[in-house]
C-alpha cells in the first residue's frame, strides 16, 4: 500500500498562461508530469464505497486505474480504463468530472476531490505516447450492426460492439470522424490529433468509418437492414441551431454558435491558409452561458477580438458551463455580463452588426427547470458595441432520420424517443442515443448512452 | 472513390463534370444538391446536381469557375477523384400536379432547372422554358431545353443570341399571351429569381425559387443557410433550397451573399496564382 497524500488541494494543473494561450489555438491545460500524477493518484483513500464509479456514466473502475498510478504501473491502468471507455484522452479532457465522478469523491469532506479526469487525461496520453501497441481486433461473431454518426456516442457504442466480436460499420454525414469533437470543441480544449488517434484504436479494433454518408438521404435506415445489418444505433448529435427570433438575427456578423465552430474548427479558419473564411472581429457578444458559449468567446479572444462578452440571461451562479471553462474564459479576458437578456441586434445601411441592445434582468420565482425565472428590468435598455454576434443558446434536433423512417417515434421537441435505459426506439432493432434523444447535453452522456445501447443490442442478437 | 468520368467545358467558365457516385446516383432528384470538397484542403461547397445516371451510378455537375472552391474543382481532370462528395441533400423540386409551368434559367442556374424541365416534360407537362445569359458565349444547353420544352425563349442582355432583353421581359409577354402557368420555377442568381418574382407577383402567379445560400455542412446542423421566408427563419439545406419566391427575403438573401466577399476575392487570386495553367 503506497502511501497516502493527504493534501485537501488537488495537484494542480499546469497550464499555458492566459496572456499567452489567448492568442494561439494550442492546448491550454499541459498536463501532469510522472511526478505530478503518482503524487495525486495517492490522494486516493480507495475508500469502500467507491461512489466515484457510480457516478461516472461508463462506471471506469476509478480506484482500481489510480491505485496502478500510484504504483507507476500505467499500462495496468490504461488497461482498467479501457475496460470501459473507449475514448479516455478524450474524456480526461472534455468530461464534467465535478459534477459526476470527482462530486461523490469522500475527499470532498475536507478539501478538493481526488483529480480523477487529469489523472485519466495522463493515463490515456502516457498510453499513447509510449505504447505503439494497437488493440487487436476479436475473432468475428458473424454479426452485423450499422451506427449513424461517428461522433462520442456512437463511436462509444461501435468500439463495444467490435470488442465482442461484431462487424460493425459507423456511418458519418461530415468528411472526418468525430462529430462535436472536431467540429465543435477547440482545438485548445482537445486536440484534434487526440481525437484521431482514439479513432484509429476504434479502426484497429475492427470498426469501419464511411465518411460522406448521410441518413437521412444518401441511404435510409430501412435500406441499411436490406444491406444485411441485423441493428442500427442512431447517434446522429444535436441538430439546427435554436435563434432568439429578435429582430437582426440575418445581419452579416450574427452566427450560430455552431457554424462560427465548425468554420475554425472542422474547416480550420483559424490557420491563415485556410479556403474557409471567419470573420475577425474587433468585439464579439456570445449570447448563451454553456460549454458552447465559452468555447465560442475564447476562439473570439484567440481570433484576435479585443473585447469578448458572454450575454446570459441569468446570473453567473446559474451558468451551466463547466467552471473550469468559464474561469479559463474570465482568465483570457472574456468579459461577462449575466442577468443580461439581447432583445435586438442592430445593423448599418449595408447590413453589417453594430451594436446589440439589451436589458437588464432580475431572478424571480424557480420556472420548471427548478431554477429561478428572469425578468426584465424596466428601463434597462442599453448597447454592446460589437461587431460580432454568436448565438449559443441551444439547438433542436435534426430532422433528416425522422423524416425518413416510417415508425420512428420522437417527442414534441423532435428528440427521439427510447424506452429508457437501453435506448431501443419504437422501431424494432433500431437504438437510438446522445444528443438525437436528450437533446444537446454532454459528451460522456451521449457515450454512456452509445455503451448502454450496445450491451442491449448485444443481448438482443445474442438471444 | 467520386472519380471524374467526363469533363468538358460548356462555354469559358462553365464546365461540366461527369463524376462517379452510386449512393448518390440511386437516390437523386432534381433541385437536390451535393456538397464537394475537391481537395484535401478544399473548402466544402454546394452545387446542384445537374443529371444524374442511375444505372450508370453517375451524377452531372455543371458549374461556373467563380472562387476558389470551384477553381479547385475545375483543376481536376478526367480519371481523377474528388476528395470528398455528399449527397443528394436537400428536397426535391415539388413536380407533382403541374401541367402546365414556366421554367426560368438564368446563366449556369439554366443547368439545374434543366433536369426539373425534363421531368415535368416528361411527366406530360407543357414546359415553356426562358433561359437568359449575358452574351452569345455563354449560352449552355440551348440544345437539350429545346428538346424538353414546348416553347422556348433565349434572352441575352446584349442582343447577340436570341431576344435582347431579361427574362422578365419574355416572362411577361408569354403571360400576357395568355398562357395560364400553374406555376413559375426560376433558378439563376438571386437578382434574377428576385424579379421574377416581383414580376409574377403582380399576376398572383405561384413561383418557386432555387436558394443557394452559404452553407457548410449541408446536412441542418451549422445554421449558416438560414433565409428569411414569410417572416420565418428557414434552413435551406433542410427544407429548401426550394422556396416560394413571394415570400423569400431577397434583399437579405443578396446581403448575407456577400459576407465573405473580401475573403473569396483573395481566396480565388490565391487559386488563380496555383491553377494559373487550368484557369485563363
Amino acid at each position: 500500500m503506497p502511501e497516502r497524500n493527504m493534501s485537501q488541494q488537488k495537484t494542480p494543473m499546469p497550464t499555458q498562461p492566459a496572456d499567452v494561450r489567448n492568442h494561439n489555438f494550442d492546448e491550454v491545460a499541459l498536463g501532469y508530469t510522472l511526478e505530478m500524477a503518482v503524487s495525486e493518484a495517492k490522494r486516493c483513500l480507495n475508500c469502500k464505497n467507491h461512489p466515484c464509479v457510480s457516478a461516472c456514466p461508463v462506471n471506469i473502475d476509478i480506484p482500481a486505474f489510480i491505485e496502478r498510478v500510484a504504483k507507476e504501473d500505467l499500462e495496468g491502468a490504461y488497461e482498467v480504463i479501457a475496460r470501459s471507455s473507449a475514448l479516455p484522452a478524450v474524456c480526461g479532457r472534455v468530461c464534467p468530472q465535478e459534477t459526476q465522478c470527482e462530486g461523490e469523491c469522500v475527499r470532498k469532506a475536507k478539501g478538493e476531490s481526488v483529480g480523477i479526469g487529469r489523472l485519466e487525461r495522463f493515463v490515456a496520453d502516457w498510453h499513447r505516447e509510449h505504447s505503439a501497441a494497437l488493440p487487436q481486433p476479436p475473432a468475428p461473431n458473424g454479426h452485423k450492426v450499422a451506427v449513424i454518426g461517428a461522433g462520442p456516442s456512437g463511436l462509444t457504442c461501435a468500439g463495444d460492439l467490435a470488442k465482442l466480436g461484431y462487424s460493425v460499420t459507423v456511418f458519418e454525414a461530415l468528411h472526418v470522424a468525430g462529430g462535436v469533437l472536431v467540429y465543435g470543441i477547440p482545438e485548445f480544449r482537445l486536440p484534434k490529433a487526440i481525437v484521431r488517434s482514439e479513432i484509429d484504436g476504434l479502426k484497429a479494433l475492427g470498426v469501419t468509418i464511411q465518411t460522406d454518408v448521410v441518413i437521412g438521404k444518401t441511404l435510409t435506415v430501412d435500406e441499411l437492414f436490406e444491406m444485411g445489418f441485423e441493428a442500427v444505433y442512431i447517434g446522429s448529435g444535436a441538430g439546427l441551431p435554436r435563434f432568439m427570433g429578435i429582430p437582426g438575427e440575418s445581419l452579416k456578423g450574427v452566427y450560430s454558435a455552431n457554424e462560427y465552430l465548425t468554420r475554425i474548427n472542422l474547416m480550420k479558419a483559424y490557420r491563415s491558409d485556410s479556403r474557409t473564411p471567419i470573420q475577425r472581429s474587433h468585439a464579439v457578444a456570445v449570447v448563451g452561458g454553456g460549454n458552447v458559449a465559452m468555447d465560442a468567446a475564447r476562439c473570439a479572444k484567440r481570433l484576435g477580438a479585443e473585447r469578448v462578452y458572454i450575454v446570459y440571461r441569468r446570473g453567473m451562479e446559474e451558468l451551466p458551463a463547466r467552471l473550469e471553462e468559464i474561469e479559463h474564459a474570465q482568465e483570457e479576458g472574456v468579459q461577462f455580463h449575466t442577468l443580461v437578456n439581447p432583445v435586438e441586434v442592430l445593423g448599418d445601411e449595408k447590413g453589417w452588426v453594430t451594436g446589440i441592445r439589451c436589458v437588464e434582468m432580475t431572478l424571480g420565482e424557480p420556472d420548471a427547470s427548478g431554477r429561478r425565472r428572469p425578468v426584465t428590468k424596466a428601463d434597462s435598455a442599453f448597447v454592446l458595441d460589437v461587431d460580432t454576434v454568436i448565438m449559443a443558446i441551444g439547438t433542436q434536433p435534426n430532422p433528416l432520420i425522422h423524416r425518413t423512417t416510417q415508425g420512428l417515434d420522437t417527442d414534441r421537441h423532435g428528440c427521439i424517443v427510447t424506452n429508457g435505459d437501453d435506448g431501443l426506439t419504437s422501431r424494432p432493432n433500431v437504438y437510438a442515443g446522445g444528443d438525437a434523444v436528450t437533446g444537446a447535453a454532454t459528451v460522456i452522456l451521449a457515450m454512456g448512452a452509445g455503451k448502454q445501447a450496445a450491451a442491449a443490442i448485444h443481448r438482443s442478437l445474442m438471444d | 472513390m467520386f472519380t471524374i468520368l467526363e469533363k468538358e467545358m460548356l462555354n469559358p467558365t462553365v464546365a461540366r463534370m461527369v463524376i462517379a457516385a452510386p449512393l448518390i446516383a440511386r437516390k437523386a432528384e432534381p433541385g437536390q444538391f451535393v456538397i464537394l470538397r475537391a481537395m484535401s484542403e478544399s473548402e466544402r461547397i454546394p452545387l446542384t446536381i445537374a443529371e444524374y445516371q442511375r444505372e450508370a451510378g453517375t451524377v452531372t455537375l455543371i458549374f461556373q469557375v467563380m472562387g476558389a472552391g470551384t477553381m479547385e474543382l475545375n483543376a481536376l481532370e478526367t480519371g481523377e477523384s474528388l476528395q470528398d462528395l455528399v449527397g443528394p441533400l436537400g428536397r426535391a423540386t415539388e413536380t407533382e400536379g403541374l401541367h402546365k409551368v414556366c421554367v426560368v434559367g438564368g446563366g449556369v442556374g439554366c443547368a439545374i432547372a434543366l433536369p426539373i424541365a425534363q421531368k415535368l416534360h416528361e411527366q406530360g407537362a407543357v414546359v415553356h422554358s426562358i433561359v437568359g445569359f449575358r452574351n452569345r458565349d455563354l449560352v449552355i444547353l440551348e440544345n437539350e431545353f429545346r428538346k424538353f420544352s414546348d416553347e422556348l425563349k433565349i434572352m441575352t442582355d446584349d442582343g447577340s443570341y436570341g431576344e435582347k432583353g431579361l427574362v422578365t421581359t419574355a416572362l411577361e409577354a408569354l403571360i400576357n399571351a395568355g398562357n395560364q402557368y400553374d406555376e413559375v420555377i426560376a433558378i439563376g442568381p438571386l437578382i434574377m429569381m428576385k424579379f421574377v418574382s416581383l414580376t409574377t407577383k403582380k399576376y398572383g402567379l405561384k413561383t418557386v425559387v432555387s436558394m443557394n445560400p452559404i452553407m457548410i455542412d449541408g446536412t441542418g446542423m451549422c445554421g449558416g443557410c438560414r433565409l428569411t421566408v414569410g417572416g420565418e427563419t428557414k434552413f435551406a439545406c433542410v427544407d429548401g433550397p426550394d422556396f416560394d419566391g413571394h415570400l423569400v427575403d431577397f434583399d437579405e438573401a443578396l446581403r448575407r451573399g456577400e459576407m465573405y466577399r473580401e475573403f473569396e476575392q483573395h481566396a480565388r487570386e490565391t487559386a488563380c496564382n496555383l491553377f494559373a495553367k487550368e484557369v485563363r
